[in-house]
């Protein structure tokens, strides 16, 4: 890696996002269409000013049409532009602005617009249908797994070896579901869940229950990034990406330790080395770790360097990661309060940070004017992590 | 008159949704895969009752699920080794959802073994049987319980489940981790 050779600093000058839904009309490209168009209005720009389309989806099985960036180009607004999909599982979410800032941080386009797009109503009875098929087909599917059973295994090993307790996991969805209610496009916002509600939800694959898991969502999200050249002429306030990092780990998940994500802390290192963050803990003001499952966040901070491993939890039974605590973590409500269209939680990761770090989160707003903060995915065969550290400057 | 508010997308209801115009397809697509050097052995050892792994001198582990190169050290592995099939519980779920997310009355134990006989994390994901919900943990010495000779084929369900090993002294895995 060498940091010396990136020739500009990219912004985020604009963002937007459709609803999140169980089911929404549109379809993949009219969703992509609606988020593209919402960015590209808050940027003040039209696709005539944008150079090069990034989008972003995750498998497509959810669709059954193969080549499925090919499909969503015209929603995306990548006809005759130099356009690519990018596709890392649920990593997607973080992966496809990194993408959009490499074609920036190069110095090759000036602007170029991410769009990220998920409809998992499609595939029936339901997404999990898909999911079957990322297993390794000879020796994991002829046991019938869920996609669910490996993040049971994994919270458990988790719970185990760091002596957490399911409480303060269970706490997670609490917090997220109830920041969600400030955000105009949340599917599960709930401002009077309990923890008693989440401890007696159904069991699904123990130890996690209905309610420790987000919900398969439809929805889209975009951001328009602008090279330091004409970052001011378009806002006041752009939001720098000032640290990429991302990594992978092997498929043969059984061959690690589950309890810490190791590959999560190397692309942390990666994007923290970049933007010059020595002490995440002093630096970060913000965190949006991908959250997926209530305890991915916990694990995620812990990857991150936010916390030590075990110490999350005991953050969160504090108020500590709450929006008005030391260090709010998902202000935006997660991905277990807004929903979970794979990719397109791009709009509350790190477009949730855009929106924070320039003032704009309204009724989400975290207090005290924060200008750094730290976004963070995670997926493909629970292996992936890409991680983007953005800042206001003063 | 131009919209004042950007549409977001409008939600449906399963009801709304067989109103509108939907088309259902179910794609017709098969699969025969190779499963390969490395895992026709192993396939072929399950069909005898033999967990086989395959050894890198280099890191010094045993791989299982076996593969013909390390993927850590990039170099051809050395050579077969027989493990002796026992080993201990590393993390497990009780399941109440099928592979379809429907809901099962009766769960079932799933989770990841770590074999004897190997370093740390050499192991494959199966199903646990012959132990209730209140005794299994992690760290629980286990077998396998095979089945009859006749019917196995050359699969990882040559194996039905593993079940608690009796009189096994716990692994030090067993040992919770004190929080420093």
């Amino acid at each position: 890696m060498n940091l010396g050779k990136i020739h500009k600093d990219v912004a985020v000058v604009g963002a937007g996002m459709t609803l999140f839904s169980r089911r929404l009309q549109e379809t993949g490209k009219e969703m992509s269409w609606q988020a593209a168009q919402m960015a590209l209005d808050q940027a003040g720009l039209t696709l005539d000013d944008i150079d090069a389309v990034i989008m972003g989806s995750a498998p497509d099985a959810f669709d059954g049409v193969h080549k499925k960036g090919d499909w969503l180009i015209d929603g995306a607004g990548g006809v005759n532009k130099p356009y690519m999909r990018v596709y890392t599982g649920g990593g997607t979410a973080v992966f496809a602005p990194i993408a959009g800032w490499w074609h920036v941080a190069s110095g090759m386009f000036e602007r170029v617009l991410v769009v990220c797009e998920e409809k998992m109503s499609s595939c029936q009875p339901h997404a999990q249908s898909a999911f079957a098929h990322i297993w390794d087909p000879i020796l994991d599917r002829p046991l019938k797994p869920n996609l669910v059973w490996i993040f049971a295994m994994e919270m458990q090993r988790y719970m185990h070896t760091y002596n957490v307790r399911y409480e303060d996991i269970a706490l997670v969805a609490v917090k997220n579901k109830r920041n969600a209610v400030g955000h105009p496009c949340a599917q599960l916002a709930d401002p009077d869940i309990t923890l008693e509600d989440v401890i007696n939800s159904e069991p699904m694959a123990l130890p996690v229950r209905r309610l420790d898991i987000s919900p398969p969502s439809d929805g889209a999200a975009a951001l328009v990034l602008v090279s330091e050249d004409t970052a001011y002429e378009l806002t006041n306030e752009p939001v720098w990406m000032d640290g990429v990092g991302w990594c992978i780990d092997s498929t043969m998940w059984t061959n690690r330790d589950l309890a810490f994500p190791k590959f999560v802390a190397r692309a942390a290192r990666m994007a923290y080395e970049m933007a010059g963050i020595k002490n995440p803990r002093e630096e970060i003001d913000i965190a949006e770790p991908y959250d997926p499952f209530d305890y991915k966040e916990l694990q995620h901070l812990e990857a991150l360097g936010l916390a030590d491993p075990g110490e999350a939890a005991i953050m969160t039974r504090e108020g500590k990661t709450q929006r008005d605590g030391e260090l709010p973590v998902c202000p935006s409500g997660g991905l277990l309060g807004v929903g979970n269209p794979i990719a397109a939680t791009l709009g509350i990761k790190v477009g949730e940070l855009f929106w924070q770090l320039s003032g704009q989160a309204g009724a989400r707003q975290v207090p005290g004017d924060p200008a750094v903060g730290v976004a963070q995915a995670w997926g493909d065969l629970m292996q992936f992590s890409s991680v983007i550290v953005m800042r206001r400057r003063p | 008159m131009k919209e004042t508010v950007k549409p977001r997308g409008k939600p449906l209801s399963g009801e709304e949704m067989k109103q509108v115009c939907h088309v259902v397809a179910r794609p017709q697509v098969k699969y025969a895969w190779a499963v390969g050097v490395a895992m026709s052995h192993f396939l072929a050892g399950l069909k005898q009752g033999k967990i086989l792994g395959r050894t890198c001198v280099q890191c010094e582990r045993i791989l299982v699920p076996p593969r013909m190169f390390c993927e850590r050290c990039y170099r051809t592995t050395d050579e077969w080794v027989e493990l002796p099939g026992t080993g201990v519980i590393e993390t497990f779920s009780i399941s109440y959802i099928d592979t379809d997310a429907n809901r099962i009355k009766e769960p079932i134990f799933v989770g990841v073994l770590a074999f004897d006989g190997a370093p740390p994390h050499s192991g494959i994901m199966h199903y646990f049987g012959e132990v209730s919900q209140d005794a299994i943990h992690i760290g629980m010495p286990v077998e396998p319980v095979w089945k009859p000779g006749g019917e196995r084929v050359g699969a990882i369900t040559d194996i039905k489940y593993f079940r608690p090993r009796e009189g096994a002294r716990p692994s030090s895995n067993s040992k919770r981790r004190k929080r420093g």
